[in-house]
């Protein structure tokens, strides 16, 4: 099976002792769960897919995005996009620019900022292409972070805790869209949490450390 | 490639200490070619120490360094102590940073148009209550004990002193440690002395030992508010670089040997005094005292810093009023008339002076931002970070005394056949605003949350790309500050600009301070005016850009 995110025989140490350990495979529009309190190496394990892997840290294994062997890939070859808790939308870009930073270069600008406020408008944000990204409310920006990392087509979604900011309402909400989004583009889900609502939601394969 | 940046960074700034006390020791020996004069001898070393004035300028050069540096600790930890967190606190903060841009030539002049016998102090205090008709025979600024010259350091390193604290505070956890010692029953001052300052003075230890290192061996101050027979050590050593007998630049090269060994020596004894005092201070923590003399510390304290604030924007006030008087008759409180005419005559010899000075602190900042930022970058990117080693040798040009190196570094150039001028001496500039854009900018760069450029790395930016427009843009105002740091002090240095422009880079702080001997107070009030203009600009504009660029963009306000 070469489709979809596959982590082959990951051992992550810090130099002294074991991180973590993890050999799996994530089919297309399939989340897998990894679950545990914080501090057992979860967000760890998402920084070495990503390719951002702190330097006290060392790793082996392999990470496979559709059959390639993306491990030795510097971060902006990958297509693995991440989402975390916290508002990570460029302070001094508008809206409409933080979505267009994701996206493929080339194309008329005209094009690419059309492309931008149809996107908007699909997830309810119209006319939010102009806006300041500070004024934006909890949910608002969490729909345009998730926006930002598809625009940019990555082949591999990952979630740090991206729904432990908000509150319980937005956070179903924003959860069922971002599954839902992810499944309809046939992209493998990496989550980490430290809560059983988010797993259970999100009703994939569920690994549970650090007990 | 940007791999070895930090390693070229290290050579522009390290390379010429080194190379400029090279310099210093073989003419020290007897050896300069290029003067026709060849060693090895030991006679200019015998000249310097046969030269009469010898004792009281080392004399002078340690007693106002140490003093200057005591005086300026103990304000601000005294003001620290009392008075961190109120208002009080809060607003004297904002009156000494833009102090803390003033270059010290400038603060020096103000200084002495206040305290001199015909100064507004005494002007305004005259006759009704000196009785003074006429300026009083004391010799106030340049004592022979250099008193002057002290209370002139003071005004410029307390601004100094109080800022490094403020940055060491954000990492000392003052709030908790302050809160537990009041539980306990300590009173405010004494709970801050016991508990927050070991923590405090082990992050300022090295800007303390700069101020001492400064202090000891400044020569603009000294020319300007310091005792003439002798001057002090740094002061003797340029006038013998400046001597038309090209021997005597063998005597000002031992000179400058001396004046280092002084420094470490000082040093070395300051360390001593860190730990005698430390010993002290644990004993006097051990015994338990809550804190008897703290209402009249706390009053002592905030009392001598505004006294110290307060004098420099008096002395900054009456460089403007000088610049603007008419006729001025002693011992009236102000002019008879206020003129343009000073300006008139010597704004257009300024602005020729103010071009240069923007020239050369323009192209010193401009190299060190690209240097500094490359080794941010690089430092970002490999996971490194700089080391506590790393840090002693980013403050080492700040350590090394100017007269140990300069004239060491003039004779090389020299005798290599490069021409002395603007190059050269924007190469030293930059061995002075190298490690105050680093110092400046570093704390910011690596507070910037790295998960930016891990999502736009994630996004498919490439690493250069989230370095130019995601990190650059929002760190804009961090950038900027640091841009003006680097330019007030390239706009403040004296000797480099004399020693390495062999006098013919001509910028406002050498004109304003080769007014000094001449007295003309209109001349030195518009040109010390000018100076702390072109200090200050860049600081303005690093408020006024980000505030606009980011009109619209609330999370990048501060």
């Amino acid at each position: 099976m070469s489709e979809g995110l596959k982590l082959d025989a990951v051992r992550i140490t810090d130099g002294r002792q074991m991180v973590i350990v993890a050999d799996c495979t994530i089919a297309p529009g399939a989340v897998m769960t990894i679950m545990g309190p914080s501090g057992v190496g979860k967000s760890t394990l998402l920084a070495f897919v990503t390719g951002t892997l702190n330097r006290a840290f060392t790793a082996t294994g392999r990470v496979l995005l559709d059959g390639e062997d993306i491990t030795s890939l510097p971060p902006h070859r990958r297509h693995v996009g991440i989402l975390y808790q916290d508002d990570i939308l460029f302070p001094h870009m508008s809206v409409g620019q933080n979505l267009a930073f994701g996206m493929e270069r080339g194309g008329k600008r005209a094009d690419r900022w059309a492309t931008v406020v149809a996107a908007l408008s699909e997830i309810g944000l119209e006319g939010f292409a102009h806006r300041d990204p500070a004024t934006l409310s909890g949910g608002q920006a969490a729909r345009v972070q998730l926006l930002r990392v598809l625009l940019s087509q990555p082949r591999a979604l990952l979630l740090d805790e991206a729904f432990s900011r908000l509150d319980t309402n937005r956070r179903t909400q924003i959860r069922t869209l971002v599954f839902n989004m992810a499944r309809d583009r046939n992209l493998p889900v990496l989550m980490v949490t430290h809560d059983a609502e988010d797993a259970r939601a999100a009703g994939g394969h569920i690994i549970t450390l650090g007990e | 490639m940007l791999r070895h940046v930090p390693l070229v960074t290290l050579v522009v700034m390290i390379g010429p200490v080194v190379a400029g006390l090279w310099g210093a020791l073989i003419p020290a020996l007897g050896h300069l070619p290029g003067a026709g004069l060849t060693g090895p001898s030991f006679e200019a070393i015998r000249a310097l120490f046969d030269w009469p004035g010898l004792e009281r300028a080392l004399r002078l050069s340690v007693s106002t360094g140490v003093l200057a540096t005591v005086l300026s600790l103990l304000i601000v930890v005294l003001v620290t102590a009392g008075w961190s967190g109120t208002r009080t606190f809060a607003l004297l903060q904002r009156v000494l940073a833009p102090i803390l841009s003033v270059p010290h030539a400038a603060a020096a002049f103000g200084v002495a148009f206040l305290i001199a016998p015909s100064g507004w102090l005494a002007r305004l205090a005259s006759p009704w209550l000196t009785g003074w008709d006429r300026p009083p025979d004391l010799l106030i600024i340049q004592d022979p004990a250099g008193l002057a010259m002290t209370a002139g350091l003071v005004t410029k390193e307390v601004p100094f002193l109080l800022l490094m604290t403020l940055a060491a505070l954000g990492q000392v956890q003052q709030e908790q440690r302050l809160k537990t010692a009041r539980t306990l029953g300590y009173d405010r001052v004494t709970g801050w002395l016991k508990c927050v300052f070991p923590a405090v003075y082990r992050q300022i230890r090295l800007p303390v030992y700069v101020v001492l290192a400064y202090s000891m061996s400044v020569v603009d101050v000294a020319m300007i508010l310091g005792p003439t027979r002798p001057p002090s050590l740094s002061v003797q050593i340029v006038k013998w670089m400046g001597d038309p007998d090209l021997s005597m630049r063998l005597v000002a090269a031992a000179g400058a040997l001396l004046q280092l060994a002084l420094v470490i020596g000082a040093l070395g004894f300051w360390r001593l005094g860190e730990i005698g005092f430390a010993w002290l201070g644990r004993i006097w923590i051990e015994a338990g005292q809550r804190g008897g003399l703290d209402p009249v510390l706390r009053i002592g304290g905030i009392c001598m810093g505004i006294l110290s604030a307060m004098a420099t924007l008096l002395a900054l006030l009456g460089l403007f009023v000088w610049s603007i008087s008419g006729f001025w008759g002693f011992p009236n409180a102000f002019p008879e008339g206020f003129t343009l005419r000073n300006w008139e005559r010597h704004g257009p010899g300024t602005l020729e002076a103010a071009a240069e000075t923007f020239l050369v602190a323009g192209a010193a900042t401009g190299l060190a931002l690209v240097l500094v930022l490359g080794c941010l970058e690089a430092e970002h990117r490999s996971g490194r970070t700089l080391t506590t080693r790393g840090l002693w040798l980013l403050y080492l040009p700040l350590l090394v005394p100017q007269t140990a190196f300069l004239p060491g570094l003039q004779n090389l150039l020299l005798s290599v056949g490069a021409d002395v001028g603007r190059g050269p001496v924007i190469l030293a500039h930059l061995v002075f605003v190298l490690p105050y854009v680093f110092l400046s900018l570093g704390d910011s760069w690596r507070a910037w949350d790295p998960r930016n450029a891990v999502v736009a790395g994630t996004l498919g930016a490439a690493p250069w790309r989230v370095f130019w427009q995601v990190r650059l843009p929002m760190l804009l105002r961090p950038i900027l500050t640091a841009v003006a740091v680097g330019m007030a002090v390239s706009v403040g240095q004296y000797l480099p600009t004399l020693l390495i422009g062999g006098g013919r880079v001509a910028t406002l702080t050498t004109e304003a301070v080769a007014l000094a001997s001449g007295g003309d107070r209109r001349a030195i009030g518009v040109y010390s005016l000018m100076q702390t203009l072109a200090a200050l600009l860049p600081f303005a504009l690093a408020i006024l850009v980000p505030a606009m660029a980011w009109r619209n963009r609330r999370g990048l306000h501060v």
